[in-house]
């Protein structure tokens, strides 16, 4: 459910000009909402970043989901990546 | 999907999920190293004398609770009530959900540009999406469009 609520928020706030990405624990929960852009983590509910108190994990997985939002605008949407841990 | 309990897995299956269309689409206008970022997590974390999320809600609690830059993550408190999801990993440690260190970090290495002033926490267990998309979701995206955020991260959990 958390991935559809995160989804339809982006969706109202990319309307409004700003663009967005969103974290995906559920690959098929996003291909079916179809917010812009969302990185699919290998990731367990609960742990979306990786692993409480691993700063450099956490860190990496931000990096790369706001690495998407800078990637090109052409091509099919929603655009999906995957974070594949390094 | 294989690790998921049958019946969330049959509950993914047989969900109508609210359907995006058309995909909206915006550009960043700034390079990231010069760009304002806000988050907006739905875990259900709270900070010190704020509202608990309501689990009762039927349909789910579309509220949201401001979080400001400066907030101490180590203080959120997790109001999530669901049982769907283990809790041990955002108890023990609130940026695994809302990352505002790890922003403050990605300022400080020259990643991105700057933090927003404020950011928003939600809960995900919202069925009934209606009042999201119609109230809460809104007030969220024009807030941040007041604050001239240049992009947003969402984190659900």
């Amino acid at each position: 459910m958390c991935n559809q609520a995160v989804g339809l928020i982006a969706a109202e706030i990319e309307r409004r000009g700003i663009p967005t990405v969103c974290i995906a624990l559920l690959r098929e929960v996003v291909e079916k909402v179809r917010p812009p852009r969302a990185l699919a983590v290998p990731f367990a509910h609960g742990f979306p970043l990786g692993a409480p108190g691993d700063a450099e994990l956490q860190r990496r997985v931000v990096r790369e989901a706001l690495g998407m939002v800078e990637g090109a605008s052409a091509g099919e949407r929603p655009v999906i990546g995957e974070f594949d841990g390094n | 999907m294989s690790e998921l309990p049958l019946a969330t897995r049959l509950f993914v299956k047989a969900y109508r999920w609210r359907r995006v269309d058309p995909v909206p689409w915006a550009s960043l206008r700034r390079p990231l190293r010069e760009a304002k970022i806000a988050l907006v997590s739905t875990a259900g974390l709270v900070l010190p004398g704020q509202e608990p999320f309501d689990d009762d809600l039927k349909g789910g609690d579309w509220s949201f609770r401001e979080v400001p830059s400066d907030a101490d993550v180590h203080t959120m408190r997790d109001t999530h009530r669901s049982g769907s999801f283990d809790h041990s990993g955002v108890q023990a440690d609130p940026n695994l959900a809302f990352p505002l260190d790890r922003l403050r970090e990605l300022v400080a290495e020259g990643t991105i540009g700057s933090v927003n002033q404020r950011h928003f926490s939600m809960m995900g267990s919202i069925t009934l999406p209606q009042r999201l998309c119609e109230e809460s979701a809104p007030a969220v995206a024009s807030m941040l469009e007041a604050d001239g955020v240049d992009a947003v991260l969402l984190i659900p959990i």
